[in-house]
């Protein structure tokens, strides 16, 4: 919690699109210095960020899943599936949840990196 | 080296002789040699009937084809045995082929009696015993039919009799059966149950006269068949005739070698199924066994499992002959087994009839009424699999309960002990079909089947199979679940009903209302699921409001996502009738996207390595030169494939393009559980393989055949004959019905031919539904189907009318502009493929860095 804390204070946020551009639970892609980045909106206003490479299948697709949420340890958490390979994501953490009876491509890791979003004044930003 | 075995005849016995000796010489102690009289291999003549309606002798087919590839089996077709030479240990064959044999097998079968009357050689005079035989008969009344209404007669009231006027009257001939006793199925079924069952046949159209003794067949001055003359002096007017009065061991070859021969024929064998010369068995119809020969297939494999055992030394023994039938003509349910008759010393017997519904039960007990002797079903069979197995077995409770119409008696449930055969022609226990539960891991009736081979060949079994795999996997705790996924509980079936009566239209509404956590959002499985019933029953756009956040990556950019993440794009090209024009604009569409170009199975074109964000331009592009949008992507209706038909074919019988077309246009869109394709054929030839599809349609020259339930993939099925003769008005009815109640009642991801298997009743329970509206839903589906007709947009052209809409197509919500990076393609062929991971490169960094490209996003390829 401490490490996160740090890097919020210290990241450097990027103003990526207004929240109305972002449909509720669908996802989009956006682009971060070359890096490819899926935004997905909640039912809640909530704004969360995951790589948009799926090491599942090494294609850029993430945003395209569907949005979905699965009862984790007592906890509704949101998620993602894969469109490819139906491998589903924790959206908060970037957790595997299910891989589906599949290895990551290339001996990538199978969770997502994340990024801290932070919506100012109907802008959505992202902290590096 | 090993010993050489040779087996004459070509029939089931032989085919499962050779299956259970190559099952378990592990060794390769034998070499096999089959010699077959018929010129096909081994066929399920227990199911020949179906011929007439499938028309497909593979269809027949036994067992693996591949066990006539086995290098230590041969398999000579077309060729009869005429001599044995004891003495020498040799068969010679009519083509003058001699094999030397180790061991030999009779399974020479039966051949139809024909009794001698006079006219019985006359054209139109059939037998009922081969696949050669039924072709001439079907082709004999086709021809006839084409100026008349056919008479047919059936010499025979039997099992076979029976199954043959069932036949004809199917073929359309009008058909009277001629019993020469007091009732039909006399060897087995008693008076009472005749008299039942002569009602019943009555109800199919098909006459019967009993105590007809047939003595002349007389022709017609046109030639061919005329008349029948009968004993007490009548004549019934036939232009086809069906001779089945009973078969004849063929134990020719016995006789003229001097094996010792039953007292009404058949070569005489012991219980380990030897005759009178050790070298020699004899299996299946021609053996005379334990004093008789018997017509039935299920004593035959035990012969065939005792002998291959005894060739590996094996001690096993004939067990006594379980000689239970049930006939198999749709629409009349008769089913006998044990002491039918109850002759066993101090039977009782007890009958439940109901003259009005044509049913009699009758179960013979044993003197204390509490072991099960035997019975006869008539009219409702439907305890048959389940008290077959309880034979020379205490039934609980009052044996009276369980003749009671079903639903009214309060029968106990049977629970079956492990040793009771349930599958008589293959021989499975009850034990066995548990086991394939608890010890294989089966998880559902196909893989039970698959894995034991129960229900595998006449399928009388399959309710009692389908029954205890439910409870041992009940009792497994691998609760049979049928909910749809953690956020609900419900099966797709029952979310449908649920949410087609309640009304419910959003995803929000339904899971508050039927899901199993009201906090719950749902999955990518209930979601497309529910966007699937939705659009049948409130119908909307895609990406209207909330339903965009259901739908699939493929369904919400309509098109289909590739393994590079990048679409195809398939224009719908109804019935697969496309202008010179139509062609030029997806072939320039193509080229100025630089796209890879494949015809697909469905008789269109897809286009391949579109991105995102030019799927609105390259629609733009194909509406305006009159395309729509082709559902490729959907679980729904695919295409509607067709052959040229009558307007261009010489065969042709009617303009199958035309139907096609209209149905797919009348389909298109129609989301389901899963995908769904048609097809149509001009005529028989069926060029369009339509049998392959999930509605197939074949030109009649009265009309229309309709097939359903098939399917390619994974688990090929042809389809199945549900009507035959439709004009189209009723055609397009019946194809509305079947659909819709598809999309009803299917399970998720569920295709038609398994699907039909679920329905209760089968093909039969589908017929009953959308033909005679058994449930009386068939108002509601035509209704449900009209709405959708009307409701249908193209769901492309809404889309580029709605800027909304639009925003979704974007590569980066911040850089629209620019196209996905990660994208790299290659020439192959003279069009453009993706790189393979090694053609990236494999110094490829991880992919938060830019990847190393081989070819920018777009790549030109000259040729
Ligand atoms: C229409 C129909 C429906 C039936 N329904 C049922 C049913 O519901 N339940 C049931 O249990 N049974 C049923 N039967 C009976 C069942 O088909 C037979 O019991 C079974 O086929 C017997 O198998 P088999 O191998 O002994 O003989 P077959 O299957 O008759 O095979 C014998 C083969 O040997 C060949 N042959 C004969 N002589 C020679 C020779 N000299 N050289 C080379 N080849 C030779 C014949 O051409 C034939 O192909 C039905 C039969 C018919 C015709
Ligand atoms: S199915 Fe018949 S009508 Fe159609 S192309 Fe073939 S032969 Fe011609």
């Amino acid at each position: 919690m401490t490490a996160l804390e740090t890097t919020l204070d210290t990241a450097v946020w990027t103003t990526v699109c207004r929240l109305d551009d972002l449909a509720p639970e669908r996802g989009v892609a956006a682009l971060l210095d070359g890096e490819q980045v899926a935004l997905f909106r909640l039912l809640d206003g909530r704004v969360l960020a995951v790589q948009q490479h799926d090491p599942f299948s090494d294609a850029h697709v993430i945003s395209r899943g569907i949005v979905g949420s699965r009862f984790v340890d007592e906890v509704e958490v949101p998620t993602v599936a894969s469109p490819m390979y139906k491998q589903v994501f924790d959206l908060t953490t970037g957790r595997c949840l299910d891989v589906a009876g599949k290895v990551p491509a290339r001996g990538l890791s199978p969770d997502l990196r994340t990024w801290h979003v932070r919506v100012t004044d109907g802008l959505v930003e992202v902290g590096r | 080296m090993n010993q050489h075995l040779v087996v004459v005849g070509g029939g089931m016995v032989a085919q499962r002789l050779v299956e259970a000796l190559r099952d378990r010489d592990t060794a390769g102690a034998w070499r096999i040699t089959v010699l077959a009289e018929e010129p096909r291999r081994p066929y399920d003549r227990v199911a020949l009937t179906s011929y007439f309606s499938g028309r497909d002798a593979d269809d027949l087919a036994l067992g693996d084809p591949e066990l006539w590839s086995d290098p230590l089996v041969t398999l000579v077709r077309d060729d009869a045995v005429t001599h044995l030479d004891r003495d020498a240990k040799t068969v010679s064959t009519a083509r003058g082929r001699t094999e030397h044999y180790d061991h030999l097998v009779l399974a020479t079968g039966s051949s139809a009696w024909v009794p001698p009357l006079e006219g019985a050689d006359l054209p139109g005079v059939f037998v009922y015993r081969t696949v050669d035989d039924v072709a001439a008969l079907r082709g004999y009344v086709e021809k006839l039919s084409e100026d008349r209404v056919v008479k047919g007669a059936v010499l025979g009231g039997g099992l076979l009799g029976l199954e043959a006027a069932g036949a004809l009257q199917a073929l359309g001939a009008r058909t009277t059966v001629l019993q020469v006793g007091t009732h039909l199925m006399s060897a087995q079924v008693d008076l009472g149950g005749g008299e039942a069952l002569r009602r019943l046949i009555n109800q199919l159209g098909v006459g019967v006269r009993l105590n007809a003794m047939t003595t002349k067949i007389k022709p017609h001055r046109r030639g061919g068949v005329g008349r029948l003359e009968l004993a007490d002096g009548g004549r019934v007017d036939a232009d086809v005739v069906v001779i089945a009065a009973g078969v004849r061991p063929r134990d020719e070859l016995g006789r003229a070698s001097g094996l010792a021969i039953g007292e009404r024929g058949g070569i005489v064998v012991d219980d380990t199924c030897l005759s009178s010369d050790p070298d020699i068995s004899a299996v299946g119809e021609v053996a005379c066994i334990q004093g008789a020969t018997i017509g039935l297939v299920a004593p035959g494999y035990a012969m065939a499992e005792i002998t291959a055992d005894r060739l590996l030394g094996g001690f096993s023994e004939f067990p006594g002959a379980d000689t239970a039938t049930k006939l198999k003509l749709s629409g009349v349910d008769v089913a006998s087994f044990g002491d039918a008759f109850g002759q066993t010393p101090g039977a009782l017997e007890i009958v439940w009839a109901d003259p009005v519904g044509g049913v009699y039960k009758k179960l013979v007990m044993s003197d204390d009424a509490r072991t099960l002797l035997g019975g006869v079903l008539v009219g409702d069979a439907s305890a048959y699999a389940s008290l077959r197995p309880m034979l020379g077995r205490e039934l609980p409770g009052d044996p009276g309960a369980y003749l009671l119409p079903e639903g009214g008696g309060g029968a106990p449930e049977l629970e079956l002990p492990d040793d009771a055969a349930v599958c008589s022609c293959n021989n499975v226990s009850a034990g066995t079909i548990r086991g394939a539960v608890t010890e294989h891991g089966c998880t559902d009736l196909g893989a039970v089947k698959a894995c034991t081979k129960a229900g595998t060949s006449c399928g009388s079994c399959l309710p009692l199979v389908k029954k205890l795999v439910t409870t041992e996997l009940a009792a497994q705790g691998i609760a049979v679940s049928t909910a749809l996924c953690e956020h609900f509980a419900l099966s797709r079936a029952q979310l449908y009903d649920a949410v087609r009566v309640s009304g419910v239209s959003s995803f929000t509404q339904v899971i508050e209302r039927f899901g199993t956590r009201a906090e719950g959002r749902g999955c990518d499985i209930c979601r497309p699921t529910v966007a699937s019933i939705l659009a049948t029953t409130s119908p909307a756009h895609v990406l209207e409001g909330e339903r965009a956040t259901l739908q699939d990556t493929n369904d919400h950019v309509m098109a289909n996502l590739q393994k590079d993440g990048s679409y195809s794009v398939v224009p719908r090209i109804a019935g697969g009738e496309v202008t010179p024009e139509g062609l030029i604009a997806i072939g320039e569409v193509a080229k100025d996207f630089g796209l890879y170009t494949k015809i697909t199975g469905g008789q269109r074109i897809d286009m391949f390595g579109a991105r995102i964000d030019q799927l609105p331009l390259i629609w733009q592009r194909l509406i305006d030169a009159g395309f729509e949008s082709g559902h490729a992507y959907g679980k729904s209706l695919r295409t509607v494939k067709s052959c040229v038909g009558s307007t261009w074919c010489r065969f042709g019988v009617q303009d199958s393009v035309a139907l096609a077309v209209m149905l797919e246009l009348r389909y298109r869109g129609l989301r389901s559980p899963h995908k769904i394709k048609l097809g149509v054929s001009g005529c028989a030839r069926e060029c369009a393989e339509a049998r392959g599809k999930d509605v197939g349609v074949i030109a009649t020259d009265k009309g229309w055949n309709v097939y359903v339930g098939g399917n390619g993939g994974f688990t090929p099925r042809h389809a199945q004959l549900l009507a035959e003769d439709l004009d189209t008005e009723t055609l397009i009815r019946t194809i509305d019905r079947f659909l819709l109640y598809y999309v009803r009642t299917a399970d998720r991801l569920q295709r038609t031919a398994p699907w039909i298997e679920d329905v209760e009743g089968g093909l039969d329970g589908v017929r009953a539904v959308v033909m005679e509206d058994s449930l009386g839903i068939a108002a509601d589906l035509d209704e449900q189907m009209a709405l959708h007709v009307v409701e249908y947009e193209d769901e492309w052209k809404a889309t580029l009318e709605d800027p909304e809409k639009l925003r979704r197509f974007a590569s980066f919500v911040n850089a629209p502009d620019t196209p996905d990076p990660s994208l790299a393609y290659v020439p192959e062929r003279g069009q453009s493929r993706p790189a393979t991971a090694d053609e990236r490169g494999d110094a490829r960094p991880t992919p938060h860095h830019e990847p190393v490209l081989v070819a920018g996003a777009r790549l030109e390829v000259r040729s």
